[in-house]
């Protein structure tokens, strides 16, 4: 492995662990307070209830897409992207 | 089809020539349906026509090509493949009874939707790309050559036929259910249908039939699921959108809920007795609607289901496979991104459907709603009486006063999708498109699912343990024997409708993470995993998570803390994990040519690592 690999593995490793911070906080966290989040309101739904029925799926469709676009930045970076 | 170049250029143009014959399709219905046709023809229609379209298709697509068969070429673009993997994705489980629910279990049912959505993240980060530049055919095939070995190889075909036959039969059983009701015939003819249909889309063709027919299905359904819901709210007044207006509603729920003491108001002994005793499966409503458990515990069985669902959907090789199929690294990583967004506006639109169809039946100033109602009324409304027929509904008139109160009223969950187009007093050709749909989920991920299979016995099993010289032309043979087998036996299985559709497919979920999960991602992320680690970690997961769920669901033990049968991947995944880690580190490294191979693995640069052992 050379110098580019092992800088192109860190912070493909590093991205990786952002991501599964944001999903761990939206996956579990929110939801583990559901129920003192619903004394909240958000667009009229009681906060809890929406974070499960709609909040957390729009954060994992935004975080797919941008984690797809940072991922591609360092492999581009890095110089291992594939060949267009 | 035989200009591949030129077929893949003109997608967008073809499927929108598709889309728009399908909406003509549903107008034509309309009309017909203004000239006094009946409901039941209308129904026929819809599914008839749907189910021959994809037929179509499956014949055009077919191939006598290994690339073809097993991975479509690796051609699919990645809006394609993230349509193609969202139909999958969305079983008949999620389309049929995912509202039904979250109608009768309320915020706790919620967890199916996080669940089901977040693992994308995973699959995303984790596994598509890697396994896409790994270059193979199917997972055990990452699994074989990564770790080396038949054994290695075996294990995963083991858990990936025990979690992948677990869920197709729950598959062919809502194909079933539907074809039953739509064409009116027995539920056993309408699984041998439902099959009939599964197999015209893939046998001919392999992935590359399944990934065009997907496409169709996967249009056809959301159309199915988006239209009622927005027409429902439109007729409210909940805004054309209804995903975003309809809070509301929600807190509407609440007060009905007070007012019809749901919760409080628990089903008759006496009722409850009956009910047995004709053995069906329907229940009062007795769950608020948004309010969430106030326990730790409730939190608690929330999050590991979720856990479970997720890690489950990184694990699922039908899924996995689908990002096989993507021309580049690049390509498998949008493709993720796409498949959640187009699954995202399926599942978001479920809780609405939910909550407007609760609202329909709770709300008494609503022409609908028929709780408060007087009961012979209520048991001359056509759904009511259509339903209780075929036994998915009943009305008992507990404390004798005439009047239906909340904890009279039995159904099961997943009829409301289906019959909610009916209790809405909705025209009967969305009944017609709805069943269209369900029928269009079903088929899609059994097809996926059958696929999984059968290529992983012909090409893993057959081809790379047992005769590993065979031929193209009978390594193709095999596989499709192989699909025709596995489907009549899933059939076979179905018609004894052993569990709900969605007990069984919560199943496929935890038995694939407790084998699956930690051997394919330490596969890539930690190089000093080695073969007697991996088979350990998949052995052991496999068998401890079996033995808890036997356990729990028919050993008469309580589940600890929890820990029901639906979530036994809590129990699975650690076990693997530590076994696998354990094993591997007490075992030497793997050789110099592993560890090149992950190296290769990790970065999309360059030829794919099995691009020469195919």
């Amino acid at each position: 492995m050379n110098g580019e690999q092992t800088t192109h593995w860190q912070r493909t490793r590093n991205l990786m662990w952002i991501t599964l911070a944001i999903w761990f906080v939206f996956s579990f966290v929110v939801h583990w307070f559901a129920d003192a989040l619903n004394g909240t309101s958000f667009l009229g739904f009681p906060l809890g209830f929406y974070m499960a029925a709609q909040g957390s799926l729009v954060v994992f469709v935004v975080l797919i897409f941008w984690f797809a676009r940072a991922q591609d930045k360092i492999d581009r970076e890095c110089g291992v992207a594939e060949e267009d | 089809m035989k200009m591949q170049g030129s077929f893949i250029d003109n997608l967008p143009k073809i499927y929108g020539i598709y889309t728009g014959g399908f909406i003509v399709f549903i107008l034509l219905m309309a009309v017909l349906e203004q000239m006094g046709t009946s409901a039941d023809t209308i129904g026929i229609l819809f599914v008839g026509f749907t189910v021959l379209i994809y037929a179509a298709i499956g014949w055009l697509s077919r191939t006598m090509q290994v690339d073809a068969y097993y991975v479509a070429g690796r051609t699919v673009p990645p809006v394609f493949n993230g349509m193609a993997t969202a139909a999958d994705w969305m079983s008949g489980a999620s389309f049929v009874a995912m509202a039904g629910g979250i109608y009768m279990g309320g915020h706790a049912y919620l967890a199916f939707v996080v669940g089901w959505t977040g693992g994308y993240v995973l699959v995303a980060a984790l596994m598509a790309p890697y396994l896409r530049k790994f270059g193979c055919y199917t997972v055990p095939d990452f699994i074989g050559t990564r770790y080396g070995g038949n054994t290695a190889r075996f294990c995963a075909v083991l858990v990936l036929v025990i979690a992948s036959f677990t869920y197709v039969t729950a598959q062919i059983n809502a194909t079933g259910t539907i074809a039953a009701r739509a064409l009116h015939i027995p539920f056993g003819v309408g699984v041998w249908f439902g099959l009939l249909g599964i197999l015209l889309c893939s046998m001919l063709g392999g992935m590359r039939a399944v990934t065009w027919t997907q496409v169709a299905q996967y249009i056809v359904l959301i159309i199915a699921y988006v239209v009622p819901v927005v027409w429902m709210s439109n007729k409210q007044g909940f805004g054309i959108i209804p995903q975003l207006g309809y809070g509301d509603a929600v807190m509407r729920l609440g007060e009905l809920e007070t007012m019809h003491q749901v919760g409080a108001l628990k089903p008759d002994a006496a009722a409850l007795a009956s009910i047995k005793e004709e053995g069906l499966r329907v229940v009062a409503l007795t769950k608020a609607h948004a309010a969430a458990g106030t326990s730790a515990l409730d939190s608690w069985r929330f999050i590991t289901l979720v856990l479970c669902m997720m890690a489950g959907t990184a694990s699922l090789p039908h899924i996995l496979m689908r990002y096989f199929t993507t021309p580049s690294v690049r390509a498998a990583r949008q493709s993720v991104a796409w498949s959640l967004l187009f699954i995202f506006l399926l599942y978001f639109t479920a809780p609405a459907l939910a909550t407007f169809t609760k609202l329909q039946v709770l709300d008494p100033n609503l022409a609908t709603g028929i709780i408060g109602k007087s009961i012979a009324d209520v048991t001359s409304l056509d759904w009511v009486r259509n339903w209780s027929e075929v036994g998915f509904l009943r009305v008992i008139d507990s404390n004798g006063d005439g009047l239906l109160q909340i904890n009279e009223f039995f159904m099961r969950g997943d009829i409301v999708v289906l019959a909610t187009p009916e209790i809405a007093g909705l025209p009967y050709v969305i009944s017609g498109l709805v069943a269209a749909g369900g029928m269009a989920a079903a088929m899609s991920t059994a097809d996926g699912l059958l696929l999984a299979i059968a290529n992983a016995l012909s090409h893993d099993l057959y081809y790379k343990i047992i005769d590993p010289k065979a031929e193209t032309r009978t390594r193709l043979i095999v596989a499709r024997v192989l699909l025709i087998v596995i489907g009549a036996l899933g059939a076979f299985v179905a018609s004894f409708k052993l569990t709900g559709i969605l007990g069984a497919v919560a199943w496929a979920f935890d038995f694939a993470c407790s084998g699956l999960f930690f051997p394919l991602v330490l596969g890539v992320w930690w190089k000093r995993a080695n073969r007697q680690g991996a088979i350990a970690g998949m052995l052991a997961g496999l068998i401890a998570g079996t033995l808890y769920l036997y356990m729990v669901r028919w050993g008469g033990m309580e589940p600890w803390i929890g820990i029901d049968h639906l979530r036994f991947g809590i129990i699975g995944m650690p076990v693997s994990l530590i076994a696998m880690v354990v094993v591997s580190l007490l075992t030497p490294e793997p050789d110099k040519e592993t560890q090149d191979m992950v190296d290769a693995t990790r970065i999309p640069k360059g030829a794919s690592v099995l691009a020469s052992s195919h």
